[in-house]
Parts: C-alpha cells; sequence; structure tokens
C-alpha cells in the first residue's frame, strides 16, 4: 500500500455517528502498520464545526455546501473519486449503514477498483491486508484481500471499537473546494418515527422479542414479564414486520439502537441487523431453543431453552423476589 | 410505465451452510437456493406500482436451482413476462451482475428512457462485492436510491418520490426522474401469497422466456482466502437446569447488576 | 237417514264444489311447482357432487334420522315435541293427500280417510297428542327461547297453521260423529268420545259444519303448501332429501366424488358451489342447535354456522332466482356473498371442529360451505399475513414451522435405540409423525416418550425420516386445495417408497386425512397411536408395573373423536394404567374443541372475544373435583391447553398430559 487511506466521515442530523469513529480506530491503527497517512473527509452543509472531532485522522477535508444536505450517492461517489485521484488514495472505508447505501459500489465502479462489504475485521500481515467479512446474515465469514491493497471497504457498524477513534488532538484541516456533480436526486425532507409510544433507547430494561415468540397472543405474556422488571417490550423485524408491536420498538439496523442496562432477549436468533442494535446493552441475558443461536455468541448469559418454559416461572419468581 | 425487477436467488439460511472442499466457497451439495428476501419485496413493489399506475413488469433472473418456479410465481403474483438468462453463475458477484441485466436491455433492444422503472433488492445476504442496483444505475446511467421502503409517483409518472430508510424510525423522502434503478428493502406490504393451484395454472399455460447473454470477463481485484463458520456461543455463560433454577440464577444475577433490587 | 257425507257434492255460492276443489288445487300446486321447479333449476346449474350412492345406506339413514328423528333427540324434550308434530303431520298430510285424490276423481273406489273408524281413532290421539306439542312449542318460543333460535313471524304462522290443521281434523270427525248418531257412533271409541262431547249439536248444522271443517282444512293445507317453499319451513319438505343426500361415511374428508371441476378456486357464488351445498340453505330450519355448539360463537368469535347457510340461502334467492338460465350472472349488479354478507372474519373464525354438523338433525355441511368460501380467499390472496407465512413455509419447507426437512428426524437424537428408516427397511407399523411432534422442542419429548413404549412393547416400526410431510389436513382446511394436493403427492410418492402394514399417526389431524382424504384405506390400516397403544396392553405386550392413582379427565379430539369415532381405545389405555377418568360435562361426542384446528393455531385471536375456546375448555377440566391432570392424545392439544393453562392462571390445579406420558409411567 502506498497511497493513504480516506476514511469517510459518516453523520446524520448534525451528529457523527459513533461508526464513524470505529472506522477512525481501525483506520488509524491500518495505516500505522502500512506507515500511510490517514486521511478524512466529510461532506455536508453547516459540517465545519465537526470536523474537529475527527483528530484521530492526520488531516480532514472538509466540503461544507447547501447543497449536500443529504447528498446523493452519485453526487458523494464523484466528490471521492476527485479526492481519491488528488491524493493518490489506496483504501477508502465507508460505513456500512443505509445512510451510505450506494456510495461504496458507486465509488468502486468510476474507479474500476474492488468493492468489499460487509467488513467486520481488518488485520495486516506481512504487508498484505486481509478483510473479514460476514456472509449469510452472519452465518459464515469469509477472508478477502485486495490486489495491491487498493478499494473501497465498506464497515459493518458494531465491529470495531469507538475509543480508539476519539482524540482530542487537533488534526489539520482543509476545505475542499469541489465542483459538485449536477444531480437530479433530490432529498426532500425528513420522515420523522411515529412518536406517541414509549422511546425504547430511554429504558433501562429491554426485554426483546423475536420470531421465536410464535404468535401475537403470546405479546401479553412477554409483557408481564417486561412490567414485572419495569422495562419495556422491544423487537427484531420479523415481528414489527408481522405488526405485533409498532415500528418505534425495533431495534436493529432499520430501527433503534439501544443501551438498556438490561437486555432480556427472548426467542431472537440474533442476526447481525439486529445484534447491531443491541450489542452495547449493559448485560444481555438471552434464551433460544436453538444452542447455535448466534445471539448467544454476544450474550453475557444464555439459556438455551423454549421461552415459554422459562416465562412464566421467571414472572412468578420476580413477583416473590418484589414482595419479599 | 415499464418496471423491471431483477431476481437472484440465495443459499437459503434454513438450511446447514457447510464450506466446500476448497475452502473457499460452500459445498454445493446441501446447498438449497431461495429468492433473497430483499427481491422478494421489490417484485412485491412492482406488483403494487402496476396496480397502481398501470404498465408492465418484467422480471429477469440468472438461472440457478428452483429459479424457474420463482419465475412462474412472479407471473402469478401479476407480473406480465418472465426471463432467465441461461448460464452457469454460481459465485457470481454484483459487478458482473448488474453487467449481465445491462446486457439484458441491450440485448433485447430495449430503450431504457423516462417510461422505465427498475427495482432490485436492496442487498443480498450475499453480496460480498456490494449490492446490484448502484452498479446497474451506474452501467446504465439512471438515478439510484437505495434501501427504499416506499415509491410514489408524480403526476406526470416521470419522477418517483421514495421512502429510504435511515435508523430508528427516521425516514427521508426523495425525489427523482425516470429512468431510475431503485434498491428496494421492504415493499408497502408484505409479499403477497399465492396458491399453488395458480402457480401451477400458469406453468402450463405461461413459457418463460430466455435471453441469451454471453459471461462478461471482469477481473475482480478482490480474492477470496477462505470462508469459514464463525465461532458462536462462546461468550455467553449458560445457564442450565429447570424453569426454577434457571430463573432464581437469573434474579441473582440481575440482583447482583443492580438491575432490582435485593 | 242417508246422509249426503261427500263435501265435494254440494254446491258453494253457486258453484259445484267439484269444481272449485279442481281450481284450489290447480292453483295451489301451481304455485308450489313454479317455486320448487325455480330451485331444482338452481341446483342443476350448481357443481355436481355425486350423492348417489350407497342406496341401502340411505334409506338406513332416512328411516333413522327423518323416521326415528334421532338428531332432534339430543334436545330431547323439544325433540319429543318435535317427534310428535313429524308423525302427526305425516298422518294428516298423509290422509289429506288421500281426500284430496277422492275429491278430485269421485269415481275412485275408496271411501274418504275419516270415514275409516281406526283412522278416526288415530285423529283424535294425534290431534291432542299435537295440539299439547305445540302449545309447548309456542311457549319454549315465547318465553325460554334457547340460544341463537330464530325467532321469525315465519315460526308463529307456521305454528298457527298446524294447529288449524288439527284443529279442522279434530273438529271435523267431531261433527261427523253428531251426524252419523249416537248408534253408529258407539261402535268406535273415538267417535264416541266426540259423540259426547259435540252432543246438542243439531244434526242438520252439524252436517254443514262438517263440509265447513273439511273446506277449511282443505284450504289450510292447500295453502299451506303454497306458502312452504317461500318460507323457512320448505325444510319440511327438504329435510328428507338432505338425510337422504348425507355425506355418508365420509365425514372427515373433503372429496367431492363426482366433481369435475377444479375446486381450488373456491366459491363466491351461488353457482360456485355443489348442489348439496346449496340444498343446505333448503333444509335448514334455522334451530340453532349448530350455533349451540359452535366453540368460535361461544368464545365470542364472529361466526355463526346457522347464519352461514341462512346467508347463503339470502344471496341463493337473491342472486340465483334473479340470474337468467343462460348467463350465469356476471356483472349482475348483485351483492357480493363474501365480505358483505359474509363477512372475512367468521369464515377464519372456524375451527373446523364438526360439532355443529355432528348435531344438524337435518344433515347440513357447514364445514364444507366454509372451506369452500375460505378456498376463493386463498386464491384472491386474502389471508391473513401469519397464515400466509405458515403458508408459505409449508410450500418451501413442507412443513408449518419452516425448518429444514432434514432435521425433521432430529427429535431421535435423544433416544438409545435407532428408529428404522421404513424407506430402507421393511416394518409393521409405518410411524407418520407429524409436524409438530417432530418439531416442536415442547412436543419432542413426548414423542421420544412415545418411541420408548413403541419400542418396549417389541412394535416393529419405522419412520419416513426427511421423506415424510405435512399431511395437509390443516391445509385443506384453510382453503389451499392446491398445496394439499402437492403435499399428498409428496407423501404417497414417499409412502409408495416405504415397505410396511399399517400406518400409525400421532396427530388426530394427520391421522384424518391419511384414512379419509389420502385414499389410503383399502390399501392399508391407518390407525391413532391410541389404538395401537390399547391393542399392545390387550395383546400383554406392555405390562403394567406400576398403577397409577391419579384422578384425571380426557379431552377428545374433535379429529380423533367427532370425525373418526375413536372414543374407547384411549379411555381403556387410561383404566389399565390405573387412573380414575372422571368426565366432563361435555365429553365424547359433545367433547368442545381446544380451537386449534382448521389452521386457527396459526391465526391470531380477533379482538373482543369472550375466552379462547382452550380457556373455557382448561376451566371446565378444573372445576372437576379431585382431577389433576387433562390427558389429551394430540399434540396441538398440548399446545393449546398448556397455554391456556398459563394464561387462565391454572398451572397450580392442573397439569396437562399426553395419554404415552401417563403410559410410560406405568410401565416403567
Amino acid at each position: 500500500m502506498q497511497g493513504p487511506i480516506l476514511i469517510l466521515a459518516e453523520h446524520l442530523r448534525g451528529d457523527i455517528a459513533s461508526l464513524t469513529f470505529e472506522m477512525l480506530g481501525i483506520g488509524r491503527k491500518l495505516a500505522d502498520d502500512m506507515k500511510v497517512p490517514l486521511h478524512s473527509v466529510i461532506f455536508g452543509k453547516d459540517v465545519a464545526p465537526l470536523a474537529s472531532q475527527l483528530g484521530v485522522s492526520d488531516s480532514v477535508f472538509v466540503l461544507n455546501h447547501p447543497q449536500l444536505d443529504m447528498p446523493s450517492s452519485e453526487v458523494v461517489a464523484a466528490l471521492l473519486k476527485t479526492l481519491f485521484e488528488q491524493k493518490n488514495v489506496s483504501l477508502v472505508l465507508i460505513g456500512g449503514t443505509n445512510v451510505s447505501t450506494g456510495i461504496g459500489p458507486k465509488l468502486s465502479f468510476r474507479l474500476n477498483l474492488p468493492f468489499v462489504n460487509f467488513c467486520r475485521n481488518i488485520r495486516v500481515k506481512d504487508g498484505l491486508v486481509s478483510f473479514t467479512s460476514q456472509l449469510f446474515g452472519g452465518k459464515i465469514l469469509s477472508d478477502v484481500r485486495l490486489q495491491e491493497n487498493r478499494g473501497v471497504v465498506s464497515v459493518y457498524p458494531g465491529s470495531f471499537p469507538i475509543d480508539a477513534g476519539k482524540s482530542d488532538r487537533k488534526p489539520s484541516i482543509e476545505m475542499l473546494d469541489l465542483p459538485l456533480e449536477e444531480t437530479k436526486v433530490i432529498f426532500k425532507k425528513y420522515l420523522e418515527p411515529e412518536a406517541g409510544d414509549i422511546d425504547i433507547t430511554k429504558q433501562d430494561v429491554l426485554v426483546s422479542v423475536g420470531r421465536g415468540i410464535a404468535n401475537a397472543d403470546n405479546i401479553a405474556l412477554v409483557n408481564e414479564l417486561a412490567d414485572a422488571l419495569g422495562g419495556a417490550l422491544c423487537a427484531s423485524r420479523p415481528v414489527i414486520d408481522q405488526g405485533w408491536l409498532p415500528l418505534s420498538r425495533q431495534v436493529g439496523k432499520s430501527g433503534m439502537t439501544v443501551k438498556p442496562k438490561l437486555y432480556l432477549s427472548l426467542g431472537v436468533s440474533g442476526a447481525p441487523e439486529h445484534v447491531e442494535g443491541m450489542k452495547d446493552s449493559g448485560l444481555i441475558v438471552a434464551i433460544n431453543t436453538d444452542p447455535n443461536a448466534p445471539i448467544f455468541g454476544i450474550s453475557h448469559y444464555g439459556i438455551c431453552a423454549d421461552l415459554f418454559d422459562i416465562v412464566p416461572t421467571l414472572i412468578e419468581e420476580i413477583k416473590t423476589h418484589k414482595s419479599e | 410505465m415499464d418496471i423491471f425487477v431483477f431476481l437472484k436467488m440465495v443459499p437459503d439460511v434454513v438450511e446447514e451452510l457447510l464450506i466446500g472442499e476448497d475452502g473457499k466457497s460452500l459445498d454445493t451439495q446441501w446447498l438449497r437456493m431461495k429468492l433473497s428476501d430483499p427481491d422478494e419485496h421489490a417484485l412485491e413493489e412492482a406488483v403494487i406500482l402496476k396496480e397502481k399506475y398501470g404498465g408492465t413488469v418484467t422480471v429477469v433472473a440468472m438461472e440457478a436451482p428452483e429459479v424457474e418456479e420463482v419465475l412462474f410465481t412472479a407471473i402469478a403474483k401479476g407480473a406480465d413476462c418472465a426471463v432467465k438468462l441461461p448460464g452457469d453463475w454460481a459465485g457470481i458477484q454484483a459487478p458482473a451482475i448488474a453487467k449481465l441485466f445491462a446486457s439484458y436491455f441491450s440485448l433485447t433492444q430495449h430503450q431504457i428512457g423516462s417510461e422505465t422503472l427498475i427495482l432490485i433488492g436492496s442487498q443480498a445476504i450475499d453480496d460480498l462485492e456490494g449490492e446490484v442496483a448502484p452498479y446497474l444505475a451506474e452501467i446504465l446511467g439512471a438515478h439510484y436510491v437505495g434501501v427504499v421502503t416506499g415509491i410514489r409517483l408524480d403526476e406526470e409518472k416521470k419522477k418517483a418520490i421514495v421512502m429510504k430508510e435511515f435508523a430508528g424510525g427516521l425516514r427521508g423522502e426523495f425525489e427523482l426522474p425516470l429512468p431510475a434503478v431503485l434498491g428496494v428493502q421492504a415493499a408497502e406490504k408484505p409479499p403477497r401469497y399465492v396458491p399453488v393451484a395458480k402457480v401451477r395454472s400458469i406453468m402450463k399455460s405461461t413459457r418463460i422466456e430466455t435471453v441469451d447473454v454471453s459471461p462478461s470477463e471482469i477481473i475482480s481485484g478482490l480474492s477470496v482466502e477462505r470462508l469459514f463458520i464463525p465461532e458462536v456461543a462462546g461468550k455467553a455463560k449458560m445457564i442450565e437446569g429447570p424453569p426454577e433454577k434457571v430463573s432464581t440464577q437469573i434474579i441473582e444475577i440481575l440482583v447482583e447488576c443492580g438491575i432490582i433490587r435485593r | 237417514m242417508i246422509i249426503e257425507m261427500d263435501p265435494v257434492t254440494i254446491n258453494i255460492f253457486g258453484v259445484s264444489g267439484y269444481i272449485l276443489l279442481w281450481i284450489i288445487t290447480l292453483i295451489a300446486f301451481g304455485l308450489f311447482g313454479k317455486r320448487i321447479i325455480a330451485f331444482i333449476k338452481l341446483l342443476l346449474r350448481a357443481h355436481p357432487e355425486n350423492r348417489f350412492d350407497q342406496l341401502g345406506k340411505r334409506i338406513r339413514y332416512l328411516i333413522t334420522f327423518v323416521l326415528g328423528q334421532k338428531r332432534l333427540l339430543h334436545e330431547y324434550v323439544i325433540g319429543i315435541a318435535h317427534f310428535i308434530i313429524f308423525w302427526g303431520f305425516i298422518l294428516f298430510a298423509g290422509t289429506f293427500g288421500w281426500n284430496l285424490l277422492k275429491g278430485l276423481f269421485p269415481f275412485l273406489p275408496i271411501p274418504y280417510a275419516d270415514e275409516i273408524g281406526i283412522i278416526r281413532i288415530f285423529f283424535l290421539v294425534f290431534s291432542l297428542l299435537v295440539l299439547v306439542s305445540l302449545v309447548f312449542a309456542v311457549i319454549r318460543r315465547a318465553f325460554f327461547p334457547p340460544p341463537h333460535l330464530q325467532q321469525s313471524l315465519d315460526a308463529f304462522i307456521i305454528i298457527t297453521l298446524i294447529s288449524l290443521v288439527v284443529l279442522s281434523t279434530l273438529f271435523g270427525i267431531g261433527f261427523r260423529a253428531v251426524t252419523v248418531g249416537q248408534m253408529e257412533a258407539s261402535l268406535n271409541p273415538a267417535d264416541n268420545l266426540l259423540y259426547k262431547i259435540f252432543l246438542g249439536i243439531p244434526i242438520d248444522s252439524a252436517q254443514g259444519w262438517h263440509h265447513m271443517m273439511f273446506w277449511m282444512h282443505l284450504l289450510v293445507v292447500l295453502g299451506f303448501l303454497a306458502y312452504l317453499p317461500y318460507s323457512k319451513h320448505l325444510h319440511l319438505l327438504a329435510s328428507p332429501f338432505s338425510v337422504f343426500f348425507a355425506n355418508i361415511d365420509r365425514a372427515g374428508s373433503l372429496d367431492v366424488p363426482g366433481s369435475k371441476n377444479e375446486t381450488s378456486a373456491g366459491a363466491s357464488r351461488w353457482d360456485e358451489f355443489t348442489w348439496r351445498q346449496l340444498f343446505n340453505t333448503f333444509a335448514c330450519a334455522e334451530c340453532g342447535r349448530c350455533d349451540r355448539v359452535c366453540p368460535a360463537l361461544t368464545s365470542g368469535y364472529e361466526l355463526s354456522p346457522r347464519m352461514i347457510v341462512h346467508h347463503l340461502k339470502e344471496h341463493l334467492m337473491e342472486a340465483g332466482l334473479r340470474s337468467k338460465d343462460d348467463k350465469t350472472s356476471e356483472g349482475d349488479g348483485l351483492s357480493p356473498l363474501i365480505g358483505k354478507t359474509v363477512s372475512v372474519a367468521e369464515l377464519w373464525a372456524c375451527t373446523t371442529c364438526y360439532a355443529c354438523m355432528e348435531r344438524c338433525p337435518v344433515f347440513n355441511e357447514h364445514i364444507p360451505l366454509i372451506v369452500n368460501m375460505r378456498r376463493y380467499l386463498v386464491a384472491q390472496g386474502s389471508v391473513d399475513t401469519t397464515l400466509q407465512d405458515v403458508l408459505t413455509k409449508m410450500s418451501r419447507y413442507w412443513n408449518s414451522l419452516g425448518q429444514s426437512d432434514r432435521v425433521r428426524a432430529k427429535w431421535t437424537q435423544g433416544l438409545d435405540f435407532k428408529i428404522k428408516d421404513a424407506r430402507k427397511e421393511q416394518v409393521e407399523y409405518l410411524w407418520f409423525v407429524g409436524d409438530y411432534a417432530s418439531y416442536d422442542p415442547r412436543i419432542q419429548n413426548i414423542t421420544r416418550t412415545t418411541a420408548k413404549v413403541f419400542q418396549k412393547a417389541g412394535l416393529d416400526f419405522g419412520i419416513l425420516f426427511e421423506g415424510e410431510r405435512n399431511s395437509g389436513n390443516d391445509v385443506r382446511r384453510i382453503g389451499e386445495e392446491g398445496l394439499f394436493e402437492i403435499l399428498k403427492e409428496k407423501n404417497m410418492q414417499a409412502l409408495e417408497k416405504a415397505q410396511f402394514k399399517m400406518i400409525v399417526t400421532t396427530d388426530p389431524h394427520t391421522y384424518n386425512t391419511l384414512k379419509n382424504e389420502y385414499g389410503l384405506n383399502g390399501t392399508y390400516q391407518i390407525k391413532h397411536y391410541t389404538e395401537v397403544l390399547d391393542k399392545l396392553i390387550q395383546q400383554g405386550k406392555l405390562r403394567i408395573s406400576k398403577r397409577l392413582n391419579q384422578t384425571v379427565t380426557y379431552h377428545d379430539s374433535c379429529y380423533l373423536g367427532r370425525y373418526n369415532g375413536i372414543y374407547d381405545a384411549p379411555r381403556r389405555v387410561l383404566k389399565t394404567v390405573g387412573t380414575k377418568l372422571v368426565e366432563m360435562p361435555r365429553n365424547r361426542s359433545k367433547s368442545y374443541c381446544c380451537g386449534a384446528g382448521g389452521g386457527r393455531i396459526w391465526m391470531s385471536d380477533q379482538p373482543g372475544i369472550k375466552e379462547r375456546p382452550s380457556e373455557s375448555r382448561i376451566r371446565e377440566a378444573v372445576s372437576l373435583r379431585g382431577v389433576q391432570a387433562l390427558v389429551v392424545s394430540c399434540p396441538k392439544d398440548i399446545v393449546m391447553f398448556q397455554d391456556a393453562l398459563k394464561t387462565t392462571g391454572n398451572e397450580e390445579k392442573l397439569s396437562v398430559k399426553d395419554i404415552s406420558d401417563l403410559l410410560c409411567e406405568a410401565i416403567e
């Protein structure tokens, strides 16, 4: 690897996404191992104040423009291509999130360089960079390499520690003046999540249900458990898709990211999209009938049993415990 | 409006996935293919759009085991025409797939214009080299939005107004002119069920078209070193025993962590 | 003195009675015939269905259920009243026909019916009995109506008409007794009695009165005849046919023999039903017996089997009678049957428990009607999302749980012996395990227990491993006929490859469809595992080493009991293991459905129901003194009742056990 590493800083509504810090952390390590500079770039409207948070990188490029409020993927891809060529970049890291969807493939196409999706780990050995991608919803991992270590990488959220990407250091900030590509994909407005229900991101205790709940009638039972624990009910996507709980209760990639003190997971297999939204919870206890369920890989405690066997007893015990 | 839906078969993860002898691909002996979930939503959305705005729906899929049934089912759901691209496409990745799909348009002399709307599932579980939709948009010079969960058209049917999911229930509304390639995450409604008898009668009465595309010569700069099954259940401390014992232990842990009072 | 007894020979308002009789008769029969012919034409335009086989059995049905009124006696008080009215009606209708014949054709060498002494005695006896019954019926209807009895003006009109028929006969023979004089009257006890009662009426006027009664009787009956087919009391005429054309011996089958049509599209219009399904509407007397036993209705679901039939009748009368023969009334502006008169929710509420059909005195067939309409909904893609999910799983993985078929036999891993693969080696019993017993972690233990018991008894058995598929019983009742056909094909292929003598099933639903819908019954015997266990005990192959001192009650699964008549085998097993069996009030054919059948196990509850059927059943079991366990013989019952135990908070008081569990305890 000759050229620097470039990180596309992701932000939403004035906040740097935590994934950006994950990328900065691993990017820093990678750059140090390979002895190349680490750059980051932030595009947007009124983003200049955010640049100072990206101190882990050697230099930060900022392009502030009113037209860059939620820019389309083609606009960002075009800007990145210019920057890539100007700065002689080797590797670009982009967030594997809904916000950044499409940027990576478009950039890879325009640069005629490979794209690595679902990246969960990056290692350097003998000057070669190896990427680990997760496939099939996390059931299989794949180690891949890039020719000349050049390419575009989409980093899966929750793969790297955040702390390594934070620093008080003042980076060198370079304001860019690049021409914007004409686009006809126009961002109109945000559609706010339906309000009125409980905000699950503010709960200390969450009881989460997945496919294992089997049908809507069983919601009452788990709700009773959530009540007994003084918490709220949330769910993985299948449960929400069935309409058994409102959208506001969804945890995961398309839903909320939650960090309760206790996350009690019932019949959730632990697909990566779900894990992404809850892995930072204080204490994770999982009940699932499948001993190989990925949820056990990220839980602190696991019970391999049918939730319907455990939950009623648990409710009783909690009630007894409280009354004592 | 000409709606095209490109479908892709992926390994069914309900079946156990095993690594093949080369260590770099899946063991095909136990593999069962199914339509990629987001593609099923893309198809559903296409049929919903057809019902709302008229036009035709064409579904195109690469040859794969069980793909014909998927194509017939698509017709039963409301697609007008189903096309199969014959060939052995095992292990093919998005940049090459996009090229194949693009060549479908040139081979059939379909003009891509302000009547063309292309829907593809936003991301498949085996999209190691990225999703197909943005690549196809690049090749065709069409506009693109991904992670779409709702589509409507303006009055002239020249522009699509789409909803894209961000996170935490937050979504954004985008407007883009046709032709467009949209990566569909979820249709407005769950994909419809079509009765078996209907699919069977379609099988008797309808033909699947084939279009011979030549394999594209893309040399990827990406090389797969190995595939492996991640170690799970490594982290959680497992609690065993009858429900009463398990419950008592859970409560002890909760008390210890200060979640419920002693 | 010679008295002119023939009422037809007199002149009425200057018109010859004879001519008048002909006119009235022609009008009445004309009106009657017009309607009946219209009905027959409707039936001919409906889908065909062969109900003309097994004539001997059909005649026996007529004797038992029409002449014997067997099913009416389920509710015995009104049953007896109905029995009397029915036989009175036969008597009066028969003699009326006789009299009319004599009146119309006076040259016939026969007397009028009431000129025969013995018949007058019958008249007197039945008149009084019928009158008492009618009074009773009126009081019941007016003051103590049972739930779901349709209250209509029709009913009171008919009761009035019957009363008039009876009274005119009674008075007719009364006046006659006076007319003939004491001498002759004393020869017949009925005349004698009536003579004394009617004494005092001058002979001249008595004769006039007698004629008047004849004409009144005639007018009422002919009026009745013309009015019948326009009212719900068409039932009077239709029900014998309805019983005759009953679904004999095929209660558990939804097959339509003789049908040439593709049935998977279902029915949403009258002419898409079979003629026998339409005939339900003619035979129904709206007595409400079906509603009173319906678990869905009792639990507060939106469903009334009676109203399903009634709504189809309304639709038939509106759409059928209006449409022209030459065109099916496409786009004729008729209100649709499904979604308007019959709601979608009520079609999905049915558990197909068969209680309604088992009770119906006229052998109406509610479930085929409902399933036929469900088929239409499935064909339209109008399916509840949870159900859609199950159907999708079923059509891909061939089981309702959406698991890989390769792990179907994973439950066997917990056993310390190997189960034979019936596809590879010959076995005596092929065990068709079923989805829930194979895959559901809540049931797998019981399945292993059953296997252990089989093994211990030295039963030569094997399974199909991943070759087994869902049997399709519930899929068919959901209305996904095409999927049922595929499942059946797949299972038949697997069965053809296996070598065995008999099939034993775990799930009564599987049992039902294999036995009644797979066409296997001629080739193999199909047994439920309770029957096999019972047989093994009787053959002395299972020795009871420990008598269980438990008091239990037993739940008859719908598909084992009502559908297939297996009530005694499980009870014998329970007796052998030493349990004391206390019956629930609703036992055997009166058993109350758990609510899982017909695909209901996969559907969500309707909002606002009172209680789930399973909860009602648990409460029934709990109310029995000393009962520790509710014993079942169906995997779905385990799932349903264990849930209901929790939701009703009765886990302390009662446990739900499979019959295999008890047997295993007793032989260990």
